[in-house]
């Protein structure tokens, strides 16, 4: 456990890095980043968490049973909007035209317009899931075997 | 039926990724349901690639386009080029999946005992599964980024697979041996990757192809291409890997990895007769893969008589055996530019080439099975610890003498059937080499008979007393390749002339491959 003005520090600090990374993940399809991205910012947080407090206080809160539940989830939503398409190929972009996502923005310059492009914000939303469980359970698993903790299988 | 056959080709590589992340959900409830999944996606899997293969060899290559309104629609309205993610399989790429998706199988049964003494399970077959997904997706693919990014996912589930049973200090350093140097491989793959993309704004094979000028960026981007592969492949001087990763790999796991290198022969193979075809300096370049094969088939095979541990042994029968495969392609890539040399021996070499390519997957992969089934009988691997094996383990050493006269070549069995394909073509190109691949060819069957006498015959030891013969799923995963064996062997003709004969076609017939994607452009 680190000094109380580094954890008071991560204290303020890390709700804003989350919601930087959910923000990359939401806007990837308008905005640089996208599921990936905003994933590796959400798992810094993580880490940042493990650094100031002690692995294995994060360690109750957050179980590596669970985040590779929610790994293998994000992976499944990904390819099960891929086979979604299938009446038409792999990977379709099937929400066009609907209400969720469908809108088709006007050409030109604009401001972003969120509620379009189908199933690759869904997408991107699926990548960040599994990337915020995937690099948290690694950051977590890496600090609890440096602190001499069994992690079982 | 038909929209399945359409989709088919995508469906290959989509359901066994859907099972490997379905597997570590559903292993957290029951291992039994796991083992179910696993099979039940890969035996849909081999379904779906012979289904395919049937319809290509009936009316000719498929194409697949990701994303599209229609799977053909290779090049979206008021665009030039494909920009699409696009899947062609043509009789060869149909051939390389056939091979894998059956090896898949048979791996995957053979290792349901083998890992009910290994914690993990759950981990061990979403790798296998991901590198199904791999070889597939790389031999279905016709894109070279994909390629790339295919070759990644084979490489690092591969060298995890290798490296699986980490209480053995031998098992670290395979899979991280296999692990550099697929990610130096893959990344020199990359850079031509860049390369041709630098050049000409493509990456989709049948458009380069098309453009392609050879300029010196090009002879660039070739040699690193056959360097890259030549060392995933395993051929001498990039070998050294091979060795320490094959031997340690666990139970079904080897034939994989082994296969997972006969899908880079295939790249190297790809890109030699289709992205660059006659383009290229063909002599030059057929002599360098040659010369790579003949060194690969004598050095693999003079290193592999004096060995003691039966994997390591195999191991270096597998690089020579790659060096036939090379000695076929290369000679064949020598006379790519000359019909008549091509009509007289080169499609020969060509499809004894192709052909030692199944047969090979299929015994190595048995041979590979056996010396894991007397691994996980006897708890070692040193062959001057065994004898007297034959007592115990019937089944086993039937499989062994099945691949051991296999890939011996004797006749009757397969792999005398391209063997003799490769030299009676070989020896019309340059008798010398022909003479080379008989030799080398006695040398494999001396040192089996080395590894036979040792391990199965001889007095029966007292510590082996209780060995007793390997449980069923194991013995069905050996059944499969060796009945399969004994099929190609008595009916050598029927294989040539159904699989063998249209891949080579298809890889000589370069124009047909571009038409198909870029159309009337």
């Amino acid at each position: 456990m680190m000094s109380k003005i580094v954890r008071t520090i991560t204290n303020l600090f890390t709700p804003f890095i989350f919601m930087f990374g959910l923000y990359v993940i939401i806007h990837g399809h308008i905005t640089p980043g996208g599921g990936f991205q905003g994933g590796a910012v959400f798992a810094s947080g993580i880490a940042l968490l493990i650094v100031a407090f002690n692995s294995k206080k994060v360690q109750k809160h957050l179980k590596e049973h669970h985040l590779s539940i929610i790994e293998s989830s994000g992976a499944l939503m990904f390819i099960g909007l891929a086979f979604a398409g299938l009446a038409f190929t792999f990977f379709f972009n099937i929400l066009i035209g609907s209400p969720i996502f469908g809108q088709i923005p006007p050409e030109g310059s604009n401001p972003g317009f969120i509620w379009t492009a189908g199933v690759i914000p869904l997408m991107n939303i699926a990548v960040g899931l599994k990337v915020i469980a995937g690099l948290s359970a690694i950051v977590l698993v890496m600090a609890l075997s440096s602190s001499n903790v069994r992690i079982e299988e | 039926m038909q929209s399945l056959i359409i989709h088919s080709p995508i469906l290959a590589i989509a359901i066994p990724l859907l099972a490997a992340f379905l597997t570590p959900l559903i292993g957290k409830f029951s291992s039994k349901a796991r083992d179910i999944v696993v099979i039940v996606a890969l035996a849909v899997t081999e379904f779906l690639v012979l289904i395919l293969a049937r319809d290509i060899y009936a009316s000719g290559l498929h194409v697949y386009t990701l994303g599209a309104l229609s799977p053909t629609l290779a090049t979206p309205e008021n665009f030039m080029i494909p920009v699409r993610i696009v899947l062609e399989v043509d009789a060869m790429s149909v051939f390389m999946g056939i091979i894998s998706a059956t090896v898949a199988l048979a791996a995957a049964i053979y290792s349901i005992s083998f890992m009910k003494r290994e914690t993990g399970g759950t981990k061990f077959y979403t790798l296998l599964l991901l590198l199904t997904v791999g070889m597939i997706g790389l031999e279905f693919t016709g894109d070279l980024f994909n390629m790339f990014i295919f070759l990644e996912i084979l490489s690092i589930s591969g060298a995890a697979l290798a490296g699986f049973r980490i209480r053995y200090a031998d098992a670290i350093e395979g899979g991280f041996k296999y692990l550099v140097i697929s990610a130096i491989g893959a990344l020199v793959v990359l850079f031509a990757v860049g390369i041709f993309y630098g050049q000409y704004n493509l990456l989709n094979i049948a458009a380069l192809a098309k453009v392609m000028q050879y300029t010196s960026l090009d002879q660039l981007a070739l040699v690193l291409l056959i360097m890259a592969f030549g060392m995933k492949l395993a051929s001498v001087p990039m070998h050294m890997w091979a060795p320490d990763t094959y031997s340690v790999a666990p139970a079904g796991t080897t034939p994989m990895i082994y296969v997972a290198s006969q899908a880079c022969l295939y790249a190297l193979i790809r890109i030699c007769f289709t992205l660059y075809g006659v383009t290229m300096n063909t002599s030059t370049i057929g002599w360098i893969i040659i010369v790579l094969g003949v060194l690969s088939m004598f050095i693999g095979v003079t290193v592999a008589v004096k060995q003691t541990d039966i994997k390591r042994l195999m191991a270096y029968h597998a690089i020579s055996q790659s060096g036939y495969m090379l000695l076929g392609i290369g000679v064949g890539i020598a006379v790519l530019a000359d019909p008549v040399a091509l009509a007289a021996y080169g499609k020969t070499a060509i499809s004894g080439g192709i052909f030692h390519i199944v047969n090979n997957a299929l015994y190595k992969g048995l041979l590979f099975l056996t010396a894991e089934a007397l691994f996980f009988s006897l708890g070692t691997r040193d062959l001057n610890k065994m004898g007297g094996m034959a007592r115990n383990m019937k089944y086993t050493t039937i499989f062994f003498i099945i691949g051991a006269l296999a890939i011996s070549g004797i006749p009757p069995f397969n792999g005398f059937t391209s063997k003799l394909m490769i030299y009676e073509s070989v020896y019309q190109f340059s008798p010398l080499l022909a003479v080379i691949a008989m030799l080398v060819s006695i040398l494999t069957l001396a040192s089996f008979t080395k590894a036979f006498q040792s391990a199965f015959t001889g007095p029966a030891l007292p510590q082996y007393n209780n060995v007793k013969e390997v449980p069923k799923p194991m013995l069905i995963g050996m059944g499969i390749l060796a009945v399969l064996i004994v099929f190609f062997s008595l009916f050598p003709n029927l294989v040539v002339n159904t699989i063998v004969n249209p891949a080579t076609d298809s890889l000589i017939n370069q124009a047909g491959y571009i038409s198909s994607v870029m159309g009337g452009l």
